[in-house]
């Protein structure tokens, strides 16, 4: 017996009413990843015991600038999706649950917010 | 009602199976990915230094370049490369392909050998190109 309503089914978003979203951005941010961070390892064997005014010229050239955002952002949105289904996955109550699915968005755009103040401030010249 | 649930028999879990490739390889996916996560940190830290200036950013490298501080991020290149092979392979299955014993298996060596190769290269091309 099907107990779901016609229009739940058409629209397929699950008792999350979220759907695939999560699953999907997963998958975009993997995809993603694989080039971006890719370029990340190859920019740090590259520029690694570089002094600072080396390292600081590079994060200053707009290509790479852009590209250590998109790293930074690509990132933070991967781990934050993982890091909540860890959560989901082991934490059983309900109260501490939602303290950390949101201490996790947290955590994701403090480190975002950092990471794109200095890209941006290098960026534009320091 | 949530009474129904309480007595239920649970099934054997973790501490009951025989460690196989695949099930080690999924638990090293779940544990290198929250290793990097907490590693954005260092990212995070290594930014912000090279913003702040030059005295700072150098006292930072410092701390990278010592052999803790190398320890660390060796094994933070390994978890960035396990996780990214084991990715991939995530990727290779949702498309419903490589899921029987066999090649599941070969994934999961693949992924391990290839992390550590991956790894080795990477701090290889490190040094020669060490500043």
């Amino acid at each position: 017996m099907e107990l779901r309503t016609p229009l739940g089914r058409v629209l397929g978003l699950g008792s999350a009413k979220q759907g695939t979203d999560h699953f999907w951005r997963q998958r975009v941010t993997a995809v993603a990843n694989l080039f971006l961070i890719t370029f990340f390892v190859i920019f740090i064997v590259v520029y690694n015991g570089e002094p600072h005014a080396v390292v600081t010229g590079a994060l200053a050239n707009p290509l790479i600038a852009v590209l250590i955002g998109l790293v930074v952002l690509s990132a933070l949105i991967h781990m934050r999706l993982g890091m909540q289904v860890i959560i989901e996955d082991y934490i059983h109550n309900e109260a501490i649950k939602i303290l950390l699915v949101m201490a996790n968005t947290f955590f994701a755009i403090a480190v975002g917010g950092l990471c794109l103040f200095a890209v941006l401030k290098l960026g534009f010249g320091g | 009602m949530s009474d129904v649930t309480r007595n239920r028999p649970l099934s054997p879990h973790l501490t009951i199976y025989k460690p196989i490739p695949t099930m080690m390889m999924s638990i090293a996916h779940r544990m290198t990915g929250a290793a990097l996560y907490f590693g954005t940190v260092l990212l995070a830290w290594w930014l912000v230094a090279a913003s702040a200036g030059e005295a700072y950013f150098e006292w930072v490298n410092g701390i990278f370049g010592s052999f803790p501080g190398q320890l660390v991020l060796f094994f933070y290149t390994w978890a960035l490369m396990h996780h990214m092979l084991g990715g991939m392979r995530h990727l290779v299955w949702d498309t419903g392909r490589g899921m029987d014993k066999d090649a599941s298996t070969r994934f999961a060596w693949a992924t391990l050998g290839g992390s550590i190769t991956l790894t080795i290269l990477i701090w290889i091309a490190g040094y020669v190109f060490r500043g």
